[in-house]
């Protein structure tokens, strides 16, 4: 452990961890935009920059470890003056709509173009002019919006481990693209999504919550229905209603990974091919029912081929995919209800 | 699994067999391949070159179905080389010298006669596996979905325990559990032999203990499992069936001897959110919640029961499913049917279960807890039999190769897999418009020496046969499979690969071999 002084604050620190890190342990929340803990470093965006005493330029936060004795600024004027210029260089070269554009999750260089009043770039000149891609079913990119921080890049390389994008051309003329600059696909996609998340602008937006306002979305934290890995996601509602999933960062077996079905199935929840009466048959045509018409159905003809074939004649398949409660419950009807062990799941399956 | 999914990332060596995780269980695929960029070795069985195989070190394409021949062919190696854990046997393992005896049988040139595989990569798996400390095996239904299936699974135990590699952190067996809840629907004994928490259903002191917990006269013999269920109906033993959140008509091998079964049936109630092809066959259907729409708890692979939240309501008028079921069995007359929520049933699960006695809906809020967790102070078990087997001594039990169910013939001359695919889950995914804008049909994978046999191109359709049923479906032309043999996925009700397999199954688990069938191709169109 070192001393150094913190906008003002004497305190220990450990030089094994950068000083952004030490910062936002200490609850002081300094920008970041192409900083992601879960990926190497990448110090391109700079926006993360603070004053250390007796040097003469700024240093990049995310990739700077303090030293024994070192006084550091976060927001010093000198710090706030060279945010704002990195945000009106980003802005001078963004489409217009910066404030009018949506994006839920990650859209922090409206967020920090608020915070820091950049309202307007206000440099002219050259802008970018690429085609948007979306043809895809899940994801657009719009190219003209990216800020080339390596976000998406460095997700799928180090944590998707697809490499679907890199970097291409120089200069000016960087962008993200794929191999051979062709359009997003399941042929150089797996369309899992984590690069959305990561990306602070919009040049990556889910389709699923293009037009969604984020203000009115509340988030509900559950487990995914699919495979046994069992990872948690938010749901995201609105009005009641399921729109999209969003990844959190605190749950505990996936973090932020999610896999195309776990991100993009929740338009099943609301579906119009939904179940919504009970039904029975007659003469071999579903009619609607109540549920205690169908109820009573049921106990009638259970009752009939129990007392007839005895309680091993009725069988009862639960299931893998419901709740640990549903299956509870279900193997106790069959077992202290009915009186029969025949009981079974799809684990065969 | 007897490890958890964190500790994938720091393996040395993953042996990877009948597992296709980067599209069956994508999240756990990526520590895999975190794993392989830290410098971890893949070993990868199987017979199709899977995107984890073409990571590995060694992808040992094998021919369907002869794993366990496989498996005693490593034995075989190791034992002969000494590179056995002697330790590790003696204090915590019995039966070695039958074990031993019965590998003894399975020398490198009839092992490689049998699977395919070279004797000089057999060699040098074998030395891999077992001269590295930190080397986990992974399985799914490639090895399970056989008529081998149990004995797949103990002789991979038997090869765990050989190397004593069980009961560490990174280092033990891990089936990756193929659905959301698998894992928790067997722990609360939707099983016919067991009551919650495994207790043998016949098992007179179990059936005291449970005539208590309940307050009723249980049965005092197993139940049937699904396939018996099914020969049950046709043979018109069993009359009345309750489905509840399953289509087994799609999902069953041999739909159309589940079809029959279903159809014979004096009463089918099917309980579930959409109208599958089951439902259709019901006398009557009660509409259910999906997961977005109730409370409860999922148990994960690798143990940990997870909270699942009411984020929306159900549509109007549509009960919970622990409800329905309840009501049934209030009307009925039976008694301990009054909850008031899913937690309260929950609260009775943690009674009844000794290894969730320590896990409730407060302490889970957050992270989950790994069972077992026997009280409240439990952190829950990050990885199973540390010190000691469950059992006690682990059991080595020596385990004989037999081939599959179904071989190819002249009539029938191609092997046909089935699997899972990454855009889709089993029979449901494809009501979300999304995911079917992705995936919209099944593209049978077909190796390009067959596709040029038998005249198909990219736009072709093909006609796939077996003894049982015949279907159509598209095809994908890729060297991912052998020459010989194609690849299916079940999630596509217009190309019911099920129609075509055989539900010949594993003697124990009755278990189909979906794994294995033979077919023959035609060009359709």
């Amino acid at each position: 452990m070192i001393s150094i002084t913190l906008n003002g604050q004497k305190m220990e620190a450990s030089a094994e961890k950068s000083i952004l890190e030490i910062a936002r342990e200490n609850g002081i929340d300094i920008p970041t935009l192409c900083y992601n803990k879960k990926l190497t470093l990448f110090s391109g965006c700079r926006i993360c920059v603070v004053e250390i005493a007796g040097r003469k330029s700024l240093a990049a936060s995310c990739s700077t470890r303090p030293l024994e004795g070192m006084v550091i600024q976060t927001h010093s004027d000198k710090v706030l003056k060279s945010r704002r210029e990195i945000l009106d260089l980003l802005i001078s070269n963004h489409p217009e709509d910066l404030f009018i554009q949506t994006k839920v999750g990650n859209n922090k260089l409206q967020e920090y173009a608020k915070e820091y009043e950049v309202l307007k770039g206000s440099y002219e000149g050259e802008k970018k002019n690429y085609e948007v891609d979306s043809v895809n079913a899940v994801y657009i990119r719009d190219q003209n919006k990216c800020i080339v921080c390596g976000q998406c890049v460095n997700v799928c390389d180090q944590v998707q481990i697809s490499h679907t994008y890199d970097y291409l051309g120089k200069g000016f003329n960087t962008k993200i693209g794929t191999a051979f600059d062709l359009p997003i696909s399941t042929d150089n996609c797996r369309l899992c999504g984590q690069c959305v998340s990561a990306c602070p602008t919009g040049a990556l937006i889910h389709k699923q919550l293009a037009d969604i306002e984020p203000a009115k979305i509340t988030k509900v934290r559950t487990t995914c229905p699919f495979c046994g890995t069992g990872c948690n996601f938010d749901l995201n509602i609105v009005d009641g209603k399921v729109v999209g999933v969003t990844p959190l960062e605190e749950a505990t077996v996936n973090g932020t990974e999610l896999c195309v079905k776990g991100r993009y199935h929740s338009d099943m929840i609301g579906s119009k091919h939904r179940l919504t009466t009970p039904l029975i048959k007659k003469n071999g045509v579903f009619v609607e029912a109540t549920y205690d018409e169908a109820f009573e159905y049921i106990i009638d003809n259970i009752k009939k081929i129990k007392d007839k074939y005895g309680a091993d004649s009725l069988a009862g398949l639960s299931s893998a995919r419901c709740v640990n409660e549903d299956n509870y419950i279900f193997q106790k009807l069959f077992r202290a209800g009915f009186g029969t062990n025949n009981v079974d799941h799809c684990a065969r399956t | 699994m007897t490890n958890s999914i964190g500790e994938i990332e720091h393996n040395d060596v993953l042996f990877i067999i009948g597992s296709n995780t980067t599209e069956a269980h994508p999240i756990i695929g990526n520590q895999m391949k975190k794993a392989v960029q830290r410098g971890s070795k893949l070993i990868v069985i199987d017979p199709r070159k899977t995107e984890l195989a073409t990571m590995a070190k060694y992808h040992l394409s094998l021919k369907s179905g002869t794993d366990a021949a496989l498996i005693n062919g490593l034995m075989h190696i190791i034992i002969r080389e000494n590179w056995q854990d002697n330790d590790y046997i003696a204090k915590r393992c019995t039966g070695y010298e039958s074990l031993k005896e019965n590998v003894a049988n399975y020398p490198p040139e009839l092992v490689e006669e049998i699977t395919g595989i070279s004797q000089d990569i057999l060699y040098e798996v074998a030395k891999l596996y077992s001269n590295t400390k930190k080397a986990g095996i992974f399985y799914t239904l490639g090895i399970t979905e056989h008529t081998t299936g149990t004995d797949n699974v103990m002789n991979l135990a038997n090869l765990g325990m050989l190397t004593g590699h069980i009961g560490f952190e990174n280092a033990g067996i891990n089936p990756l559990r193929g659905q959301n809840n698998v894992q928790g629907a067997c722990d609360m004994a939707a099983l016919p032999n067991y009551f919650p928490g495994y207790k043998a259903c016949d098992d007179k002191k179990n059936i005291e203990l449970f005539e208590k917990y309940w307050d009723v006269k249980l049965s005092d013999h197993i139940g049937l499992r699904i396939p018996e269920m099914f020969d049950s109906a046709v043979d018109g033993d069993v009359k009345g069936m309750y489905v509840m959140g399953e289509d087994p008509v799609l999902t069953d091998a041999d739909a159309n001897h589940v079809r029959k079964a279903l159809l014979s049936l004096d009463l089918l109630i099917v309980q579930n959110i959409f109208m599958t092809e089951t439902a259709k066959l019901a006398h009557v259907i009660l509409p259910a919640t999906s997961y977005a729409e109730k409370d409860g708890t999922f148990t994960n692979t690798e143990r940990r029961v997870q909270r699942v939240r009411k984020a929306v309501e159900p549509p109007k008028g549509v009960m919970l499913d622990w409800k329905i079921v309840a009501e049934i069995a209030k009307k009925s007359g039976y008694k301990g049917f009054d909850y008031n929520s899913a937690e309260e049933i929950f609260e009775e699960i943690r009674k009844t279960m000794p290894t969730y006695a320590g896990i409730t809906y407060e302490r889970i809020d957050k992270d989950g807890l790994q069972w077992g967790c026997p009280d409240l102070e439990s952190p829950g078990s990050k990885f199973l039999h540390a010190c000691e087997f469950i059992r006690g001594k682990g059991l080595m039990l020596p385990i004989e190769y037999l081939p599959p169910a179904e071989l190819v013939n002249d009539e029938y001359p191609v092997l046909m897999n089935t699997g899972r695919m990454l855009y889709h889950y089993n029979v449901s995914t494809r009501i979300s418009d999304t995911l079917e804008a992705i995936s919209p049909v099944e593209r049978v994978e077909i190796h390009p020496e067959d596709a040029k046999k038998h005249d198909l191109n990219k736009d072709s359709i093909v006609r796939v046969t077996s003894r049982r049923g015949t279907i159509t479906a598209n095809i994908r032309i890729t060297k991912r499979v052998q020459p010989g043999t194609i690849f299916m996925t079940f999630h596509f009700h217009e190309s019911p690969v099920n129609e075509l397999t055989n539900s010949a199954f594993d003697p124990v688990t009755k278990t189909a071999e979906y794994k294995v069938t033979a077919v023959k191709l035609a060009k359709e169109a």
